[in-house]
């Protein structure tokens, strides 16, 4: 039971992660069709800015702006540059050019950074709490992980249902065309997009920089990957089955851990990933939408 | 209001419009008829940014719009309820209403706005807080229409409204889209249901295979063989 316990706590931290990358690949999959596999490369991105901010002096929660301001202007402009112009070309096309720009992120980094993984500075001296007799442990770091993940998904659950911005968002995601015929710039929406999650891409990066305290710049692949399955399970497109899909994931791989059988870890989420695909291609949240004609 | 002059649209390699001209007033329901495939969609695209025209001028109130962006052309007065209403589902009725008036700020003219659209379709005050995808096909049709008046349009176009509709609801739309005009809009109408579309109009094009073949006094139109015989049924 102890050992549920903890690995329930761990899984959680972890989903967090998942979750908040995941929240990016399915929001801008929501508005464009595009798997943009270059995501889990901004969330690296997002993890070096906040290293810079934090070896620079600067606290945790002004790192964690900076860091998310800068991945938010690097997610529009990869739009900008990359997916824009071939928004009318078949999805295929769209799909390759994002994982050229996934690797013109990660051997770039190698070639500007150094392929050297970096220690993050010791932001939140780690401070342990334990729980009945010492069997189980939840440290300050894993708190702040989970409360800034709260804190995000409240903002983003704002900002999708209640600003002029949001409403734009879900208007374009359910039709494009209808959505122009209100007067929504489709394009400054598609940026706005693009925008919150890699914002949210990079959040993440800043608390797996001050959880695990290293960094390298591969470091997107794994967890970007990861992150898709989360949003296949949860329900590509739907907002709160990325947050699901990432939580449940992030649980799973922990409990799969704590149970002694940690190489199967990563084997037992692309397996949760098959049989999605199998027995609800369209995930937990997802309904079965026409294609559309 | 609207002068539509030899306008030219292409699919890719397809020529869809072939020279269209056409002329709306003030204050008039002018109908665009004709079959399946005529082009009478892609006219409206046209009109509202969606499509970019090869060739032609499209002059709304004496300026040039053609290939203008959808959200100008929107700004400027025109306004458009797509063919199959294609209201945003999964969103509440009050929702699909507050995207209709996207580009005003002005707070108190919105909230006037809206409460006239309530006036006119009681249902969907009625059902204002329920998504829009649980609405019956007619309450659909009213909330598009009620959502493209949420911009305070001076030409309105309508792409098919009845369709999909029970002859009743039918009738219902077409007397609301005669009080829209009454109100002052100005109405261009695209139907299949010639007959329903000449009786409330003053002026009719028809439109075959991306040209237009007659044109008139909707009352006249209605009269001649030729219509008749290839749209009335008779």
């Amino acid at each position: 039971m102890d050992v549920f316990i903890q690995q329930l706590i761990n899984g959680l931290s972890l989903g967090s992660i998942y979750a908040l990358i995941a929240l990016g690949y399915t929001m801008v999959y929501g508005i464009i069709r595009l798997i943009n596999f270059a995501h889990g490369d901004v969330y690296m991105v997002g993890a070096y800015v906040g290293f810079w901010a934090t070896t620079q002096g600067w606290g945790f929660l002004p790192a964690l702006v900076l860091s998310m301001v800068v991945s938010a202007i690097l997610g529009v402009v990869i739009e900008r540059l990359a997916y824009r112009r071939l928004r009318n070309s078949p999805k295929i096309a769209v799909l390759i050019t994002a994982i050229g720009v996934s690797f013109l992120l990660e051997n770039g980094g190698v070639l500007a950074l150094g392929a050297k993984i970096r220690t993050f500075p010791n932001v939140f001296p780690e401070v342990q709490y334990h729980f009945f007799n010492g069997a189980v442990v939840i440290t300050n770091r894993q708190l702040v992980i989970m409360v800034v993940t709260t804190l995000l998904m409240l903002l983003l659950q704002y900002v999708v249902h209640k600003t002029k911005t949001g409403k734009a968002m879900r208007a374009v995601s359910h039709d494009t065309q209808a959505a122009m015929l209100m007067g929504i710039n489709v394009d400054n929406t598609i940026s706005a997009t693009f925008a919150i999650g890699s914002a949210l891409a990079a959040a993440a990066g800043v608390l797996v920089g001050i959880y695990y305290n290293a960094i390298n710049p591969y470091m997107g692949i794994m967890p970007g990957l990861k992150a898709f399955v989360a949003a296949v399970v949860g329900g590509i497109g739907v907002i709160p089955g990325a947050f699901v899909g990432g939580i449940s994931l992030g649980v799973i791989e922990a409990l799969v851990s704590g149970y002694g059988q940690s190489l199967y870890r990563d084997a037992v989420a692309f397996a949760l990933l098959i049989i999605i695909l199998i027995v609800k291609p369209s995930g937990l949240f997802g309904s079965n939408v026409r294609e559309k004609v | 209001m609207l002068s539509v002059k030899d306008l030219h649209v292409y699919y890719g390699a397809i020529h869809a419009l072939k020279g269209i001209s056409l002329d709306v007033e003030q204050g008039e329901i002018v109908t665009l008829i004709g079959a399946n495939g005529a082009g009478k969609t892609t006219t409206l695209h046209t009109l509202s940014g969606l499509l970019k025209p090869k060739q032609g001028q499209i002059l709304f109130q004496g300026q040039d719009i053609a290939g203008m962006a959808a959200q100008k052309i929107v700004s400027l007065g025109m306004s458009q309820v797509p063919e199959g209403r294609r209201i945003f589902a999964n969103m509440s009725v009050l929702e699909n209403l507050e995207l209709g008036a996207f580009l005003r700020n002005d707070k108190e003219g919105i909230k006037e706005d809206m409460e006239k659209v309530f006036q006119r379709f009681p249902r969907l005050k009625e059902r204002i807080q329920q998504m829009a995808g649980t609405l019956s096909g007619g309450e659909q049709q009213m909330l598009a229409m009620g959502r493209a008046l949420m911009s305070r349009p001076k030409l309105l176009l309508l792409d098919e409204p009845s369709m999909g509709l029970a002859p009743l609801l039918v009738q219902e739309i077409f007397n609301i889209i005669k009080d829209i005009n009454k109100a002052g809009t100005t109405i261009l109408l695209v139907e299949q249901n010639a007959h329903m579309a000449l009786s409330i109009a003053h002026k009719a094009y028809v439109l075959e295979t991306g040209k237009i073949v007659l044109s008139g006094n909707a009352k006249e139109l209605a009269e001649s063989e030729e219509v008749k015989k290839a749209y009335l049924g008779g």
